[in-house]
Order: C-alpha cells, then structure tokens, then sequence
C-alpha cells in the first residue's frame, strides 16, 4: 500500500465518522492550542523585554558594586563588598576616551509629598549622562544641574504618573515637594515612556546624585551605567574601567561588569524557563487527548472487525493492518495539529491587533515541539488499538463472531 | 488443463477447541484441484467446508499435513507471503459481499489493488472497466447501500477478479440473492471459470452445487464423495433455473 493511499483510505474512514473525528479534533486542537498559546504569553514577556534592551542601544555597560569570584554564571544583581562604589569612582571612569557617558545612580525610597498628597516611590540619584544612557527625555521643564555629581541641589524630574497624582490640580513644574526630610523644587517632567526595565518611570523622581547621597545618607552607589562611543570598544573598555576602579580600590577590583547581552541572556533563560515549564504543563491536555484517541480507537477496531477481515482475506498482513490504523490516527492527529495551529495563532494575530500593549507571541519551539508532541501522543495511543487490529482473526471476523 | 495441479492438499487436519471438546473439522484430507476446474463443495452445517475453504484461501492453518499452492508449500510460510500469495492468487466471493460501506462501489473493487500498490490511474481505469463488464457501468460512484443484492454481489465479484487471481474461493455466493439475482451471478462465476479461473463454490444449494464439473461432498471434517462429471464442460442449458 502507498502512502497516498494509506492517506486517501483513512480520510475516507475519518469522513464517514464524522461526529467522533470531530470530537477526537477538537481534543487534539484544544491540546496543541493550549500549548501554543500559553508558551505564547511567555514569549511575548521576552520579546518585550528583549525590546526594551534593544531601545537602550549595543552600547551599555553596567558596573555593579562586589564581585562574583565563580564565573559561569548569571551576572549578580547585587554585590556584596566591603569598599563602595562611589561618585568619585564614578568620575574617574570619565578619562577612559571610548566612554561617552556615565551615569552613576543612587537608588532608594522615600515618601514624596506635596501638602497632604504623599507617596513612597523610588527616588534615582543620578546626573544629566542617565538620559543620554537610558534614552530619556524631558517633556517639560529642563534636566539636572550640569553640576549634579558634585552639588547637592534640591531640584528634582518627576514622572508623569507621579506628577498628575502629586499636582492634579496644576503643573507641577516650578512647584515645591517634600522627599523625605528634604524641600525639592520641580524642574521637569519626564516624557510619557512606561516601564523600562523593570522600573516605572512615570511613578519616580529623579534628583542629583550628590543630593540622593544627602538623602539617603550613603555615598554607595547602587550601579554605574556606562555608554560606550562605538560596540566594538567594549572588551578594552571593560578592562580600563576594571583597571582604574583596582587603582582606586586598594589594588582589587571588586566590581562587576556587565553588558547589555549577559543581562539580557539571563532574563531570557529564565523565562525560557518558565515558557517551556508552562508548555509542558499545557502538554498534559495533549495525553488527554491521547487517552481519548486510545479509547476511540478501541471502539473504532471492535466496529471494523468485518473490514478488518476483509482487508486480510483480500491479502493484507497483520502489519499493513496495524499501518492502516496507525495511519488513521496519525492522520487525525495531523489535522487536528493544523486545526490548533491555525487557531492559536489566529488568536494571537487578533490579540496583537487589538491590544497592542499585550505582549503575546507563539515561539516557533514550542510549534515544533507542541506538533511533534500531538503527533507522537496520536502515534503511542493508537499502537496497541493497531495490534489489536493486525490480530483480529479474519475468518471469525467474516463470519460476524466476536 | 496440465497435470500439474494449482492444489495440492495432502492430509491435512484441523481440530478446534470447542469448550473442552476438540472439534475435528477436517480429517486427514487428501486433495488435488487443477487449473480451470468448477468446483462445488457441499455438505451440513458443520461439516468443514468453511474451513476448508478457508485453508484452501491460506485464512486458517492445517494442524498437520501439506498444502501446495502454485507450487509453494504454504505450511511454513511467514504470514507476510500468505498474505501476498492470497493478494495474487486468490479471490473471495462471499455470501454476505462484505463490501467497506463508505467506498464506492469503484472504491470498493479498487482495494485489493490499493494494497498491492498499485497506481490509482491505472487500477482506477481496470476497475471501472471490469464493473462496466459486470453491467454496472452506471453504479461506479454508488455507495454499497444503493445498490441492489444482485449488483452488491457482482461489485464482490468484480473486487474477487480485479487482481486476475488463479482461483475463486466462493462462500455461499447466492445464499442472500433473489433467485434471478442469483442465477445472474451464477452466470457470471461460470463465465470466468470457462476462461480459464478454478473456481470452488462453498454451497447449501443443490441446484447450484450440481452445475460445478466436480462436486465434493463433506460429512464430519471428512470428504465423503468426490464425483466429477466427465466431458461436461459445456453446460445443459436445461439445467438453468
């Protein structure tokens, strides 16, 4: 028997059970779309992030206080070490001649208030170099003071959300706020951009870092962010700021450093991680399904015993009979891969279109794996139903005994 | 005719378990059937000739004894070439057709051409031709619930010869006709046998039973008569019913 046959003989038997291929479809769909568009919910959270990094450019460099002695793993998001990275270091890392800008960064909360509206946000300590850096921009009003890593000014940038809530009534610039024990004075706004990395810039203010050292009572900072004048200066460069930082620090470089693709194939390991536990998750719906073609198939043999005894008596083995019924399945299952595929994505498709802000995307991995899964469930479930089949006594089978 | 018979059984026996009673359903049978013959094989209920009929179609096994088939002996083959010996030279007509009811009477007699792989173009166009020969020309896309006893038999019939096969292997082929149904497919059975096909007619019917050259009678799983016509190659048409 060929393989065109093999297909064209169990469409055949699939069309004339109509309601049952339907149902055993509809399971295998529900399977292979729950995959699909869990994993996809996982997807769209690193390509979002993934975007987010795009936005900050090839070019960034973090200097994190502490330092990993292990190396192999997933850069540390805090350091521990005795000597803090200060503004100082900050500002020696400004001779290097393939850095273009640094920005070193307090962070830490506190209670803004304006008369009786207060809120505990994340304060950033930081200077003019953190919007060349982060792309940021001001809407209204005009950045830091150029002074802002040596005077401790008490002006401050709010984000949008965090000015609206403070100042419904007016605009917040050129207005006075409290942060923590200390009198600010507005001078911008931040433009309208969302989350970056984590952090909600509309819900933040951000003041000079020597005034978040005042605030904060702490010359530590929290990290170092760096923009390199060209990508390709970043191994020199990690070495000069690793070289300048030892000199500094009693002969030991107790800093990390850390570009924009480690931080970025950490994030997405992990969530790699989480995708593919979810899918396997999903994958369960896919055994269901599998149990379901189990159980279908059984009933399907017992109903073509006569068949099954013709198609011996006209010179079919034991073994074509099992491939005829191995193939029903697999080809069940094949449409009801397509029929989830074509599902799933066309979900997606509509959720992309109307709700852009929801990040959601199928990974092509988990298409893969979700089909080859279905298809290996419709291949395993349906093998001892085929046995039975290739077993079936034909001269029995013809006489209608069971 | 050679003297090489296409059949060659010889002591062949089968027992069966039936409870804990063996039931012997065929003893110790000796048999030799040549090329073109018209068989018929009768006797009770019971009395074996299913089963042989059933051997003879390598469906069954002997518990002893030989069978030749073609000139290979079949005892020990493996089940693929039994299987592939019954696709290339037997055919079977049977008393209640068996046709796949979702196929087409065309798709129905294209099925043991589907499984020796052959290409659909072609067995598609011997098919089509056959039925048209059988007088169902006009039934080809019918599903077997539209059609009459009489066309489902000769649809059995057409599916039985698509492959050219040496030998009919026919179980009550009347046994659920009309009388001119099954006279019609009587007709048809005959005519192949006189172009060359064995044919072996498993029947109650001994009207039937007595147009075959050759009548073999079968009492308890033994052949108790083995009566051949001698110079009847052509048929009295007095006998026609």
């Amino acid at each position: 028997m060929t393989l065109a046959d093999h297909w064209l003989f169990s469409y055949q038997a699939l069309a004339r059970h109509r309601l049952r291929s339907f149902m055993l479809l509809l399971a295998i769909s529900i399977g292979v779309s729950s995959v699909l568009l869990l994993t996809s919910i996982g997807e769209g959270a690193r390509l979002f992030i993934e975007k987010e990094f795009s936005s900050l450019g090839t070019k960034m460099l973090v200097v994190l206080p502490g330092k990993k002695e292990t190396t192999g793993s997933a850069p540390p998001i805090y350091g521990t070490t005795p000597r803090d990275l200060t503004i100082a270091d900050s500002e020696a890392l400004k001779q290097i001649s393939s850095i273009s800008y640094v920005a070193p960064i307090i962070a830490g909360t506190a209670t803004v208030s304006n008369q009786s509206l207060a809120r505990d946000i994340i304060i950033l300590g930081t200077t003019n170099d953190m919007f060349a850096v982060r792309n940021l921009e001001i809407q209204q009003g005009k950045m830091l003071p150029k002074n802002s890593h040596s005077r401790a000014t008490p002006v401050c940038i709010l984000g949008a959300k965090l000015a609206q809530e403070l100042f419904p009534a007016s605009s917040a610039v050129g207005q006075w706020l409290r942060i923590g024990e200390y009198r600010y004075r507005v001078i911008g706004l931040l433009a309208q951009r969302g989350e970056s990395l984590g952090l909600d810039l509309r819900d933040m203010a951000i003041i000079p870092v020597q005034s978040a050292q005042v605030l904060f009572n702490s010359p530590a900072l929290y990290r170092i962010l760096l923009q390199l004048k060209q990508a390709e200066f970043e191994t020199q460069a990690i070495k000069k700021i690793t070289h300048i930082i030892a000199q500094r620090h009693e002969g030991e470089a107790d800093i990390t450093v850390v570009n924009q693709d480690a931080v970025l194939n950490a994030f997405n390991k992990i969530i790699f991680a989480v995708t593919a536990s979810i899918g396997g998750i999903a994958a369960i719906s896919l055994f269901v399904a599998g149990i379901l073609i189990m159980n279908v198939s059984y009933i399907s043999v017992s109903q073509r015993r006569a068949e099954i005894g013709l198609l011996k008596s006209l010179g079919a083995s034991a073994s074509e009979v099992h491939n005829i019924f191995l193939m029903g399945s697999l080809v069940l299952t094949l449409f009801g891969v397509l029929i989830g595929i074509v599902l799933s994505y066309s979900l997606v498709f509509l959720v992309q279109i109307n709700f852009s802000d929801i990040p959601v995307a199928i990974p092509w991995w988990s298409t893969l794996a979700a089909s080859i899964t279905a298809l290996a469930v419709g291949l395993v479930f349906s093998w001892l139903p085929a046995k039975k089949a290739a077993a079936v006594d034909p001269i029995l089978a013809l006489r209608g005994d069971q | 005719m050679t003297n090489n018979p296409i059949i060659k059984i010889s002591d062949i026996s089968k027992t069966y378990q039936v409870g804990d009673q063996p039931l012997h359903a065929l003893r110790d049978i000796k048999l030799d059937i040549n090329q073109g013959e018209y068989i018929s094989l009768m006797g009770p209920s019971g009395s074996g000739k299913s089963t042989l009929l059933n051997m003879i179609g390598l469906l069954d096994r002997p518990d002893s004894g030989q069978y030749q088939l073609l000139g290979n002996n079949t005892e020990l083959l493996a089940e693929e070439l039994r299987a592939k010996l019954r696709r290339e030279h037997i055919g079977f007509v049977f008393q209640s057709f068996h046709l796949i009811p979702r196929l087409t009477a065309l798709e129905n007699v294209e099925v043991p051409l589907m499984l020796s792989g052959t290409a659909p173009k072609v067995r598609r166009k011997k098919a089509s031709a056959l039925l048209t020969e059988l007088g169902l020309g006009e039934h080809l896309a019918q599903l077997p619930r539209q059609l009459s006893g009489g066309q489902l038999q000769r649809v059995g019939i057409a599916r039985a010869l698509i492959t050219e096969p040496a030998i009919i292997l026919a179980d009550e082929p009347t046994g659920n006709l009309d009388q001119q149904s099954g006279h019609e497919v009587t007709q048809i059975l005959e005519r192949y046998n006189h172009n060359g096909i064995t044919l072996i007619v498993v029947t109650h019917d001994q009207t039937l039973g007595k147009r075959a050259t050759r009548q073999l009678s079968m009492l308890d799983g033994q052949l108790v008569s083995d009566f051949n016509r001698v110079n009847s190659s052509t048929i009295p048409t007095s006998e026609l019913a």
